[in-house]
């Protein structure tokens, strides 16, 4: 069903790559997707910050939309790969093509196709000031920064065999835009045989310490709520198609939300939210946030597998509260 | 250029907002914490998001909390000021397996001491199923509580939402 044409060197110095009936070719600006009824360009760095986190994400929840044409919808076990599906102009031209994969094998091509076309010096989940140039001819590779794992606490980040705490000693330096956040730890005082239950850390220093942006990483655990907390500067590589409810929480800095119908793109609202500002993204809307400081967000997410049927079939109503 | 990260407090935080183009504000259930625990009573637990069964609860911290218990994990996470944290491992169990949310407690528990944070800003703290928990501020703090909803959730959306 899949296979990657990865014999092909271009001019540019790129690989050329199959997915079932998509072929990706990249030059040394653009990617161009083709598929059986049409075809695509996009910015070659626009193409890898969203692949990038389709990758490290596993396809996340929901739609991940590369621009208003390219995305991948997860359906937890398989993917479908489209093209003008969520956008009404192709949709009601029948100008739309969807594909669906395995989601293993689909996950497998797009890392081949990160590792083949990300460029030495060139992080896609950096922010573009920290990070070199997408473009050009095809110079080395940077594996190291394209195969991080993202971080998914099991209980909380730092109790005993847990996701670890970020400091200097691992590598986790403090943010430039993160300098004067306080790097004190609570006081912890735990009697003998609770050294693993009384636990507490400094979660402002944790995220001042992250070397990514626009990751949602999960940090603490109840049951399927998971705090996912981020660290944002500029602007969500992707513009993310929600199938549940989540929330965000600024717990610092201010991020500007645009707001459009998950099926059309049609503008919706545009959220502005500031240090302590709550609000709910709703189950049918897509999003994409802009960060003019490096800031710090909580996502929330509802990990039960049952959400996206409860939506899809209008069990559950998109927004969260009635009042 | 040196960086300044905003944070915001009870005493100093600015509100964004939902501009609505085609749509309802109160699909958003926007609010500000530091605002919704500026008008609540000292350790009520606001919910200021849900998700169905789980909700995120604002408490304003201030003095000597009752002691609560919970049968599933909490974390709590100081938003504003500084808290103190007592944590005791009760004698028996106290809260059924399958309750959900913090329950209250009548005087102080029976148990072993497990231990005590103190926690500032940023600061989160886990607040381990079983353990029965009690809350103290010299002055007044702010905190985010992750949990399920239960019975001492308080829900006033009308009232913290925009509309």
């Amino acid at each position: 069903m899949t296979e990657k044409t990865d014999m092909h060197v271009n001019e540019a110095g790129y690989r050329t790559f199959k997915l079932g009936n998509y072929i990706f070719i990249r030059d040394e600006y653009f990617v161009h997707i083709k598929w059986p009824n049409g075809s695509h360009t996009l910015p070659a760095d626009r193409f890898l910050k969203a692949l990038m986190r389709d990758v490290a994400w596993n396809f996340f929840y929901g739609i991940v939309n590369f621009d208003e044409v390219f995305g991948t919808a997860n359906h937890y076990g398989t993917v479908n790969v489209f093209a003008g599906s969520f956008n009404v102009g192709y949709r009601s031209n029948g100008k739309d093509y969807t594909e669906t994969f395995e989601s293993a094998p689909a996950r497998a091509i797009f890392e081949a196709i990160l590792e083949d076309w990300t460029n030495e010096g060139f992080d896609p989940f950096a922010a573009p000031t920290e990070t070199g140039s997408a473009f050009g001819p095809k110079r080395g590779s940077n594996t190291v920064a394209v195969k991080r794992q993202r971080v998914s606490a099991r209980r909380m980040a730092g109790v005993a065999d847990d996701t670890p705490l970020r400091g200097d000693a691992n590598g986790y330096l403090v943010n430039r835009q993160f300098a004067d956040v306080v790097q004190d730890e609570p006081e912890i005082h735990a009697e003998q045989g609770f050294e693993g239950e009384v636990h507490a850390f400094n979660l402002f220093a944790y995220l001042s310490r992250s070397d990514v942006t626009w990751n949602p990483s999960v940090c603490s655990v109840v049951k399927d709520s998971l705090f996912c907390p981020t660290t944002e500067e500029y602007m969500l590589p992707v513009i993310h198609g929600n199938d549940r409810v989540e929330w965000f929480i600024q717990l610092s800095d201010e991020i500007h939300w645009q707001i459009a119908d998950r099926d059309t793109g049609a503008a919706r609202a545009r959220v502005v939210m500031k240090a302590g500002d709550v609000a709910a993204m709703p189950a049918d809307i897509r999003h994409q946030g802009m960060s003019p400081k490096r800031s710090m967000l909580l996502v929330w997410e509802n990990a039960d597998p049952a959400l996206p049927e409860l939506y899809a079939s209008k069990k559950l109503k998109p927004n969260p509260i009635d009042f | 250029m040196a960086s300044h990260t905003q944070f915001g407090s009870l005493r100093q935080y600015q509100k964004g907002g939902v501009e609505a183009i085609n749509d309802d504000p109160r699909n958003y259930a926007f609010a500000n914490i530091f605002e919704v625990a500026g008008k609540a009573e000292k350790w009520e637990r606001v919910a200021v998001a849900r998700n169905l069964k789980y909700v995120i609860e604002v408490v304003k911290a201030e003095g000597t909390s009752p002691w609560y218990a919970c049968a599933h994990d909490e974390a709590a996470l100081v938003m504003d000021g500084e808290v103190g944290i007592r944590l005791v491992k009760p004698d028996t169990v106290i809260v059924a397996e399958e309750h959900k949310g913090a329950t209250l407690l009548e005087g102080d528990p029976r148990g072993r001491a497990m231990g005590h944070i103190k926690a500032r800003r940023g600061h989160m703290a886990l607040l381990p199923k079983g353990s029965a928990y009690q809350f103290h501020a010299e002055g007044t703090a702010v905190m985010l509580i992750q949990t399920i909803a239960g019975d001492l959730t308080v829900e006033r959306w009308g009232e913290i939402c925009q509309k």
